[in-house]
């Protein structure tokens, strides 16, 4: 059990090993506070989707399978997509297209298809939180790189601060912007931010094994 | 927006793999070859207008008129899911020469983020029925553009020395950094 949560954490780290379901990835992770959100909604998604799948794997058919967890899917998502309209209209603008954009994310599908429609309830949904909390920390890792480096600040809370009451917006040095790097904001800036960060980590990973 | 502008615009300046991240996962992982970067191209961009069309039809005149405007993700992903299932169906039985040449490519298409990605931009900025397909026209024929440029670029990638750690994807993902850098500088003026 305890391996099937980590195995979602470190060792097949959807974002930074698997590179599955990036486009929200680069996308949203210009701010910390957009990239929590993101990671939350796609938490919701996996865990509804693998708790679903692994109830009903028995019940459906084997050539229908791929269509009846799509409309799952889809399903999550769009109860995701009213609840952020509802309460957080700001963010749901700035989420734009990828929220609806979780029903294609292969990581959704592929613990689906891959681990849900085989394993037992229990099992299904550790799983579900291992690889959730995997792609928090990965998308939350890109965002505090692009917001500190491109911005110099770390958001928080700010548009959720309309719900919780608290605004959390830290600048690095209070008043002072020192080194804006403006391109890392940009689509150009998340490719590259990406690219280095895991070239970084394979590295790392790389020298751990030389040196065992 | 002018026609012409719309459709430079969605092929180079919003490029829909560089500026808005979408179908990344074929991106990284057919772009290995020319042949194959191209065949998944035409096919992306086939699917994508007739996804797109079709959509157009449905939620402009069924979902807006009974006010189930929020099933939209669902119908949409259901669309181009049957869509895929048929172009496949189609293609096998009667381009079997085509279908020996991008077979595996052809499941794909339908958790490709770039279509649904595309049918729910024209939602999103309200297109008439010529926008659309301007629009999708662009977006596909940008598409392919990118991915046969980046396998090129890949082919070349592949035989050149790079740091151990940075070898495939993290030094593909640097590469179109710059390559969307470029796109981006199409603005003009």
């Amino acid at each position: 059990m305890k391996d099937n949560f980590l195995k979602g954490v470190i060792k097949e780290n959807p974002i930074f090993v698997l590179l599955l379901g990036l486009c929200p990835v680069l996308a949203v992770s210009t701010t910390v506070e957009n990239a929590i959100v993101m990671s939350l909604s796609v938490l919701f998604v996996l865990l509804g989707s693998n708790l679903m799948v692994s109830l009903i794997k028995n019940l459906v058919p084997n050539h229908i399978r791929i269509p009846v967890y799509i409309l799952i899917i889809a399903t999550l998502v769009t109860i995701t997509e009213l609840v952020l309209k509802a309460y957080t209209p700001d963010l749901y603008r700035i989420l734009g297209i990828y929220i609806p954009l979780i029903v294609v994310n292969c990581l959704v599908l592929g613990r689906a298809v891959g681990f849900a429609s085989k394993e037992g309830v229990l099992v299904s949904i550790v799983d579900a939180v291992g690889f959730g909390l995997g792609f928090m920390i990965g998308i939350v890792m890109l965002a505090i790189f692009r917001e500190v480096l491109g911005n110099n600040t770390i958001t928080i809370m700010d548009n959720l601060s309309k719900i919780t009451g608290y605004k959390m917006v830290y600048q690095l040095i209070p008043n002072t912007n020192i080194f804006p790097v403006g391109l890392l904001i940009t689509p150009a800036g998340a490719f590259i931010s990406l690219g280095l960060l895991s070239g970084i980590l394979k590295m790392i990973q790389n020298k751990r094994r030389e040196e065992r | 927006m002018s026609l012409m502008a719309l459709l430079i615009s969605s092929i180079l300046v919003e490029n829909i793999i560089l500026t808005k991240f979408l179908g990344l996962c074929s991106f990284l992982g057919v772009s290995n070859q020319e042949q194959g970067a191209l065949g998944m191209g035409i096919c992306v961009t086939l699917v994508m207008l007739l996804a797109n069309i079709l959509c157009f039809f449905l939620y402009h005149y069924l979902l807006l008129p009974y006010d189930i405007e929020y099933l939209r993700t669902i119908t949409f992903i259901l669309i181009i899911a049957s869509l895929v299932q048929l172009t496949e169906m189609i293609i096998r039985k009667y381009f079997p020469k085509i279908q020996a040449l991008l077979g595996i490519y052809l499941p794909l298409i339908a958790t490709n983020c770039a279509i649904l990605g595309a049918v729910l931009l024209t939602t999103l900025n309200n297109y008439t029925f010529t926008q659309t397909l301007v629009f999708t026209l662009g977006s596909g024929l940008g598409y392919s553009l990118v991915l046969y440029i980046f396998s090129s670029i890949r082919e070349k990638l592949n035989i050149n020395p790079i740091l151990k750690g940075f070898q495939g994807t993290p030094i593909a993902l640097i590469t179109a950094g710059i390559m969307s850098m470029i796109f981006g500088r199409f603005i003009g003026g």
